[in-house]
C-alpha cells in the first residue's frame, strides 16, 4: 500500500462508519412502519414518501424552499460588496477575511440566542425605541419568516463572502480598466465584467449558503416560534414528540435530494461542483 | 494651442508615496503622427500613458485633448483608448464581443447594422476575419494583439495608446507586427501615441520620439535628430553604440580602420553577417568599436589605426 493511502485510511473508515452507515440506515427506515414508541417496525412501505405530498407537508418544504432562497438572495446583495471590498483593500486583506471568520469563535447556539434578546419584546431594539417614544408597544420582531431570514443571513454570510473573495481577488485590475477605457461606466463594468467573470464564485457561494438554509433547524427553532416550522423542524419533530422515525426519514432523504438537484443544476459543463 | 496638435501635456508630474515618477513634462501630439515615447523601464513613459488614459491623476500639470482639459473627466468619457501591455481582452467574451464591447457606449450610439458592419471592417483591417465567434484563449499572441487593436481602433479615438504592445511577442513576429503596425496607422490615420523602451522599434517607426529618462523629457525629434543631433549623453547613448573619444561623440559605422590615423589594438571581433563588429582599445585604455565589411579578417591583438568623419562627430 503507498505511503499517503495508508494515511487515509483513517478518514475513510471514518466517513464510513459515520456518514455511509447512517445514510444506508436511514434509506432503510424510511421505507418501514413507525412502531408505537418510536422506532421501526415491519411491513415494508413507501408510504412515508407519499406523505410529502400532503399539503401541509408540501407548504412546509415550500416555505424552506422560499425562506432559503431569501436568506441567499440576501447574502449575495450584501456579501458582494463586501467581497469585493476585501479584494481591493491591499495589505488589510487578511485583517477584514479575519473579520469575516471571526464570529465562527463562538457558538452558533449563543449568536442566536443574542439575537433572541436583540429582536424580543422586551429586547434591545424595541426598548430603545420605547424609551425614544418612537413607539408604544413593543414591535413584532421576533418568532416570525422575518426573524428567521435574519438569523440565516447573519449566520451564512461567510460562506457567501468567502468564495466571492476567491474570485474577485483572481480578477485581473485590467480588465477593469479596459472596460472603463472602452467606454463603460463603473455599473456597466459590473454587470459587463466583474458579474460574469465571477459567476463561479456566485454559485459556489450560493450553493454554500441555500443548502445549510434549506435544513436549518436551529434558526427557525429559536428565531421562528411555533409559526415558522421548517423542513429542519419537521425532522426533528419526527423523531421526538412525533415519533414518527420512518418519515423523519424519508423527509431527511427527500431534503438530501433537493441538495443534490440544486448542486447539478446550477453547475456548469467542465466545472468543478463546488 | 495650434489646430493640428491632437493632445498636449502641460508642465505633467506625478508623485507616488516613495518617488517623483513624471518631472514637468510638456509635450505637444500632432494629429495623425505616430509619436513614441521611448525610454528605459521606470522612466514614467507608462505612467504618463496611464495619466493620458484617466487611470491616474497629474499631481500638478494639464492633459489636453482636442482643446481642452480632460484633467477632471474619467476614462469612460475621454475619446482615448489603450492597447494594454498584456493586452486585457475579456476572456468571457469571443472576438466578436470583445471588438464590440465599447460600441454600446459611445454617445452618439444607435443599435443596428451599423455596428455589425464597423466590427466586421475593422476585423478585416487587422486580419481577423473568420476567428469572430474565438475566445482569447483560443487565439495565438498575435492575433490576441490584433483582438486588443481592434477593440480600441472600432471606436474611433483621437488618440491609440500603445503600451509595449509587442513586449509580449517573439522577436521574429515582432518584427513582421512593426510594419503591420505602422501601416495600419497610416491606413486610418488616427494618432498613435506608442510606449517603448525598444529604440530600434520607436527608431523604424515613428513620425517623432520623445525620449525620456527618470521622469524627464530628454529630446523630442524625428527619429534622424534623436539619432544624429543627441541633444543629450543619456539619448546619445540611449539610440545605439556610441564611442566616446576625447569627449566627442562618434558611432561605431562612422569609424574607419585605417593605414593612417589614431592607433589601437583590436580586443574583439563579432562576424555579424551583413558586417564585422570590431573591438579596439586606445592607449589610454578607452574601448572603440567599429564597423569594417563582413570580408575584412582581422585578429584579436593586431596592432590597427582609426579615423573618423568630422561630419559624424557628435558634440555634447
Amino acid at each position: 500500500m503507498k505511503l499517503r493511502n495508508a494515511f487515509l485510511t483513517p478518514t475513510a473508515i471514518l466517513m464510513a462508519v459515520t456518514m455511509l452507515a447512517p445514510l444506508a440506515i436511514i434509506l432503510v427506515y424510511s421505507f418501514l412502519t413507525r412502531g408505537a414508541y418510536g422506532g421501526v417496525e415491519a411491513p415494508w412501505t413507501i408510504e412515508n414518501y407519499s406523505h410529502l405530498w400532503d399539503p401541509v407537508y408540501a407548504a412546509i418544504i415550500f416555505r424552506s424552499l422560499w425562506i432559503a432562497a431569501v436568506a441567499t438572495a440576501l447574502c449575495l446583495i450584501l456579501g458582494f460588496p463586501l467581497a469585493l471590498f476585501i479584494a481591493r483593500s491591499g495589505t488589510r486583506k487578511n485583517l477584514y477575511l479575519g473579520l469575516v471568520i471571526l464570529p465562527f469563535w463562538t457558538s452558533f447556539l449563543i449568536r442566536t440566542y443574542a439575537w433572541m434578546f436583540i429582536l424580543r419584546d422586551t429586547g434591545i431594539v424595541n426598548s430603545v425605541l420605547q424609551s425614544l417614544g418612537l413607539i408604544r408597544e413593543p414591535l413584532p420582531l421576533l418568532y416570525n419568516n422575518g426573524a428567521v431570514i435574519l438569523g440565516l443571513v447573519y449566520g451564512f454570510l461567510p460562506f457567501m463572502v468567502l468564495p466571492l473573495y476567491a474570485t474577485l481577488e483572481r480578477l485581473d485590475p485590467s480588465l477593469l480598466e479596459a472596460a472603463a477605457d472602452l467606454g463603460a461606466r463603473p455599473w456597466d463594468t459590473l454587470v459587463r465584467v466583474i458579474l460574469p467573470l465571477c459567476a463561479p464564485g456566485i454559485r459556489a457561494g450560493a450553493i454554500l449558503t441555500f443548502v445549510p438554509c434549506l435544513g436549518t433547524y436551529l434558526t427557525s427553532d429559536l428565531l421562528g416560534g411555533s409559526k415558522t416550522v421548517l423542513i429542519g423542524n419537521l425532522v426533528q419533530n419526527q423523531f421526538t414528540a412525533s415519533r414518527d422515525w420512518p418519515f423523519g426519514a424519508a423527509l431527511s432523504l427527500a431534503l438530501m435530494a433537493i441538495a443534490i438537484g440544486l448542486l447539478f443544476s446550477v453547475r456548469r459543463r467542465g466545472e468543478e461542483l463546488l | 494651442m495650434a489646430s493640428q496638435t491632437v493632445l498636449e501635456l502641460r508642465q505633467v508630474s506625478k508623485a507616488f508615496a516613495t518617488h517623483r515618477a513624471v518631472a514637468d513634462v510638456s509635450l505637444e501630439i500632432p494629429r495623425g503622427a505616430f509619436f513614441s515615447l521611448l525610454g528605459p523601464s521606470g522612466c514614467g513613459k507608462t505612467t504618463i500613458l496611464r495619466m493620458i488614459a484617466g487611470f491616474e491623476a497629474p499631481t500638478s500639470g494639464e492633459v489636453w485633448l482636442n482643446g481642452e482639459c480632460i484633467n477632471a473627466l474619467p476614462p469612460y468619457q475621454r475619446n482615448v483608448n489603450t492597447v494594454f501591455q498584456g493586452y486585457a481582452l475579456f476572456p468571457h467574451l469571443t472576438v466578436q464581443g470583445n471588438v464590440e464591447f465599447g460600441l454600446v457606449h459611445k454617445k452618439s450610439h444607435k443599435k443596428g447594422s451599423d455596428d455589425i458592419n464597423r466590427v466586421n471592417d475593422v476585423l478585416k483591417q487587422v486580419r481577423l476575419e473568420g476567428k469572430s465567434s474565438r475566445r482569447p484563449s483560443e487565439l495565438s499572441g498575435g492575433e490576441r494583439q490584433r483582438v486588443a487593436l481592434a477593440r480600441a481602433i472600432v471606436l474611433q479615438p483621437d488618440v491609440l495608446l500603445l503600451d509595449e504592445p509587442l513586449s509580449a511577442l517573439d522577436p521574429q513576429l515582432r518584427k513582421q507586427v512593426r510594419s503591420e503596425l505602422r501601416d495600419l496607422q497610416r491606413r486610418l490615420g488616427v494618432t498613435f501615441l506608442f510606449v517603448t523602451h525598444d529604440q530600434e522599434e520607436a527608431l523604424s517607426m515613428s513620425d517623432q520620439i520623445a525620449v525620456m529618462n527618470a521622469g524627464s523629457l530628454e529630446q523630442v525629434g524625428t527619429p534622424r535628430e534623436i539619432y544624429a543631433k543627441p541633444r543629450s549623453r543619456f539619448v546619445a547613448d540611449f539610440l545605439g553604440a556610441m564611442n566616446w573619444i576625447d569627449g566627442i561623440g562618434v558611432r561605431p559605422e562612422a569609424v574607419s580602420i585605417t593605414s593612417q590615423g589614431r592607433k589601437a589594438f583590436v580586443t574583439d571581433v563579432s562576424y555579424l553577417g551583413s558586417f564585422c563588429r570590431i573591438e579596439m582599445k586606445v592607449e589610454s585604455g578607452e574601448v572603440i568599436a567599429a564597423q569594417a565589411p563582413p570580408g575584412t579578417s582581422y585578429t584579436t591583438g593586431q596592432a590597427v589605426c582609426f579615423t573618423w568623419n568630422r561630419e559624424d562627430e557628435i558634440h555634447l
